[in-house]
C-alpha cells in the first residue's frame, strides 16, 4: 500500500474504539456537541426536511398521476429523461475511465492537458451550454460553418430534429461532466500500487488483459458509484436541457426536470409539476439506497 | 505508432475541449451583432461588445456590475456557510462521542442523492413563507443545502489523517471542544476547507435553476438570471450575450486554476481507493 493509504489505515482505527474511551459525554461536552450540530441541524430541518415534506404533500394526490397519464407529452417525456440519462452517464463514466488512463502518462504535455482538459468542469454550465445552442444553431453556428467550409457538406439543422436535439443535449452533457470524472478516476488509479501491475506484468496481462482483469476489478467500486451518483444527478438536470435544446423540436427533447417546472411555473400548476418530478421516485430510491450502502461499506469519498 | 496514436488523441481532446470556448469568443468578437455570420476566424478584433459590459451602455446591462456583485456575493456567502457549517457539523461527529451520529452521516448523505431540481418546487413555496422570496439569501441557503452534505462527507474523511490523540492533550490540558475546533481542527484542516470552499463557489456559480425561480427584481438578479433574459428577447445582441458569458465565467475559471493544487489534494485525498 502506498504512503497516503497507510496513514489512512492508521486514521482508521482510532474513530471505532474511541466512543468508549471516556463513556459517554456529559454535562458541558453535551452542550458543546450541540453548538457544533445546531448549524447543520438548522440548515437540514428549514431547507431540506421542511420542503421535501411539502413536496411529498404536495404531489400527494393520487388524482394528480391520472391526470399526469392523460398528457401526451408525459409518457414521452419520461422516455427522454431515461434515453438522456441512461446514454448520458454511461458514456461519461466509461470514457472518463478510459480517459483517466490516457493521463496517467507522465509526459509534461499530456499533464499540460490535463489542466487544459478540465477547463468544461471550471466553465459556469450556462455560458457552456449557451455557447453549445449557439455552435448548433442555424446554418451559420460554428459547427455547420466548420461542415461547410472545411468538408463542403451541407450541415442538418439540428434543432429541428428529434434525434439530433436529443444527442446535443447529451453531447453537451458529457462535455461539461467528464472531465471531473476522469479527475476522480485518474485519483483512482493513482492509488493502485504499483507492485499489483507489476506481478500482472508477470503473469502476461498487459495492454486490454491487463484493463480487464487488474484496473476495471479495482476500480469496480469506485465506478459503480460514481455511476450511481451522476445518474441521480442526471434525472435532476434542468440547466443543460434547457439551455441546449431548450426543449426543440417542440417540446418534444424535454426531460422530466423540465417538464415538471414548466408545469408549476409556467401553466401554473405547482402540484402537477411536483407530481411529475417525484413519478421517477420508484426508480430513484434503490439507486439512493444502494448508493449510501456503497459509500458507507466502503469508506470511500468522493 | 503509439506516441503518433497518443498525440491523435491529445490533438481531439484540445479541440473537444476549446471548441464551444472559442464559439463564445468568436461571437463576443462579431461586429454585426443582428446578422450571425459564420465566419470562422472573427473578421476583425471588435472588442466593441467588452467595452458595452464595461460602461452597462446597453438597456440588458444596465444593472451588471450590481448583478455581477449579487453573484459574487451569493458564491462568497455560498462558500464561507458551507465551510463553517460543514467543519463544524464534522467536528461534532467525528471527534465528539456522539453515540448515534453517523444516524446524523447518514441523512446527510441522503441529500447528497436528492436532485437539485426535484426540490425546487416546493422549496421556491417555502422561501415565500419565510418571506425570502427575491431575496439572495434564499439562493444562499439553497445552495449551503447542497453542498454541506458534501463538506461533511469530505471533511471527516480528511479528519481521520488528524491524529486523536492530539485532541487528548488538548483536553489534558485543559482545552475546551471550542478551542479544539478553532485550534487544533481548523487550522490542521486547511486543504480541505480550501477545496471544499472552492467546490461550494463553483456550485454556486454554476447553478441555474434556483436562482431563476427565487430572484425576479432587477435588483436582486444574478448574472446568470440576466443572462437568460437576453435568450428570452427575439432581437438581443448576441455578441454583448456572449461577451456576458465569458465576464461571468472568468471568476470561477481564475478560482480553480488558481487553486488546482489544493482542490485535487482535497477531492482525492484520504480516500479514493479501488
Amino acid at each position: 500500500m502506498s504512503g497516503a493509504s497507510q496513514s489512512l489505515e492508521i486514521g482508521r482505527v482510532s474513530p471505532a474504539r474511541r466512543p468508549f474511551r471516556f463513556g459517554t459525554p456529559r454535562g458541558s461536552e453535551r452542550a458543546w456537541i450541540g453548538a457544533f450540530l445546531i448549524p447543520y441541524g438548522a440548515v437540514f430541518v428549514a431547507f431540506l426536511a421542511y420542503p421535501v415534506a411539502f413536496g411529498l404533500w404536495m404531489g400527494s394526490s393520487p388524482a394528480l398521476y391520472g391526470h399526469l397519464a392523460r398528457d401526451p407529452k408525459f409518457l414521452p417525456t419520461v422516455v427522454n429523461t431515461l434515453v438522456y440519462v441512461g446514454i448520458g452517464v454511461n458514456v461519461t463514466m466509461f470514457g472518463a475511465l478510459l480517459l483517466s488512463g490516457y493521463f496517467l502518462d507522465k509526459s509534461r504535455w499530456i499533464k499540460a492537458l490535463l489542466v487544459l482538459f478540465m477547463l468544461p468542469w471550471a466553465l459556469p454550465a450556462i455560458p457552456a451550454f449557451v455557447s453549445w445552442h449557439w455552435m448548433l444553431i442555424s446554418h451559420h453556428g460554428l459547427v455547420n460553418s466548420l461542415l461547410d467550409q472545411v468538408f463542403d457538406i451541407e450541415g442538418p439543422i439540428w434543432f429541428n430534429e428529434y434525434w439530433l436535439a436529443l444527442g446535443a443535449n447529451i453531447v453537451a452533457t458529457i462535455w461539461k461532466w467528464m472531465p471531473f470524472w476522469t479527475l476522480i478516476f485518474l485519483a483512482g488509479r493513482m492509488a493502485i500500487p504499483q507492485d499489483i501491475y507489476d506481478a500482472a506484468d508477470v503473469d502476461g496481462a498487459v495492454g486490454i488483459s491487463r484493463f480487464a482483469y487488474v484496473t476495471f476489478p479495482l476500480l469496480g467500486n469506485l465506478y459503480l458509484i460514481c455511476t450511481l451518483l451522476s445518474t441521480l444527478w442526471l434525472i435532476g438536470d434542468f440547466t443543460t436541457v434547457n439551455f441546449v435544446s431548450n426543449g426543440a423540436p417542440a417540446r418534444m427533447t424535454e426531460v422530466l426536470a423540465t417538464y415538471g417546472t414548466h408545469l408549476a411555473f409556467q401553466s401554473g400548476d405547482p402540484p402537477l409539476g411536483a407530481a411529475a418530478m417525484l413519478s421517477l421516485l420508484p426508480l430513484m430510491i434503490p439507486l439512493a439506497i444502494l448508493l449510501i450502502r456503497k459509500i458507507r461499506a466502503d469508506e470511500l469519498q468522493l | 505508432m503509439k506516441r503518433l496514436g497518443k498525440i491523435a488523441l491529445g490533438v481531439g481532446l484540445v479541440v473537444w475541449t476549446i471548441m464551444p470556448i472559442y464559439n463564445m469568443i468568436l461571437v463576443a468578437l462579431d461586429d454585426d451583432a443582428a446578422e450571425y455570420s459564420g465566419h470562422l476566424w472573427p473578421s476583425e478584433m471588435n472588442f466593441e461588445s467588452f467595452r458595452v459590459i464595461w460602461t452597462q451602455d446597453y438597456w440588458y446591462l444596465e444593472h451588471f456590475w450590481h448583478q455581477f456583485g449579487n453573484s459574487c456575493f451569493m458564491g462568497f456567502m455560498t462558500m464561507v456557510l458551507t465551510v463553517a457549517i460543514g467543519s463544524l457539523a464534522s467536528f461534532g461527529l467525528g471527534r465528539m462521542r456522539l453515540r448515534h451520529g453517523w444516524v446524523l452521516g447518514h441523512v446527510a448523505l441522503l441529500t447528497y442523492a436528492l436532485p437539485a431540481s426535484f426540490l425546487a418546487i416546493p422549496f421556491v413555496h417555502i422561501m415565500h413563507r419565510y418571506g425570502l422570496s427575491d431575496s439572495l439569501w434564499s439562493v444562499i441557503a439553497s445552495q449551503t443545502m447542497f453542498a454541506t452534505p458534501y463538506a461533511i462527507l469530505i471533511f471527516q474523511q480528511y479528519g481521520r489523517l488528524i491524529p486523536l490523540e492530539l485532541d487528548d492533550a488538548a483536553r489534558v490540558d485543559g482545552a475546551s471542544p471550542g478551542q479544539m475546533y478553532w485550534r487544533i481542527y481548523l487550522p490542521l484542516m486547511a486543504p480541505a476547507l480550501v477545496a471544499v470552499g472552492t467546490y461550494a463557489l463553483l456550485l454556486a456559480w454554476n447553478e441555474y435553476l434556483y436562482q431563476f425561480l427565487l430572484l425576479s427584481s432587477t435588483q436582486s438578479m444574478t448574472v446568470a438570471v440576466a443572462l437568460d433574459q437576453f435568450f428570452d428577447s427575439d432581437e438581443a445582441p448576441w455578441n454583448y450575450m456572449m461577451a456576458t458569458a465569458i465576464v461571468y465565467s472568468l471568476p470561477p475559471v481564475a478560482t480553480y486554476y488558481a487553486l488546482r493544487r489544493y482542490m485535487v489534494a482535497g477531492l482525492t485525498m484520504g480516500g479514493v481507493k479501488g
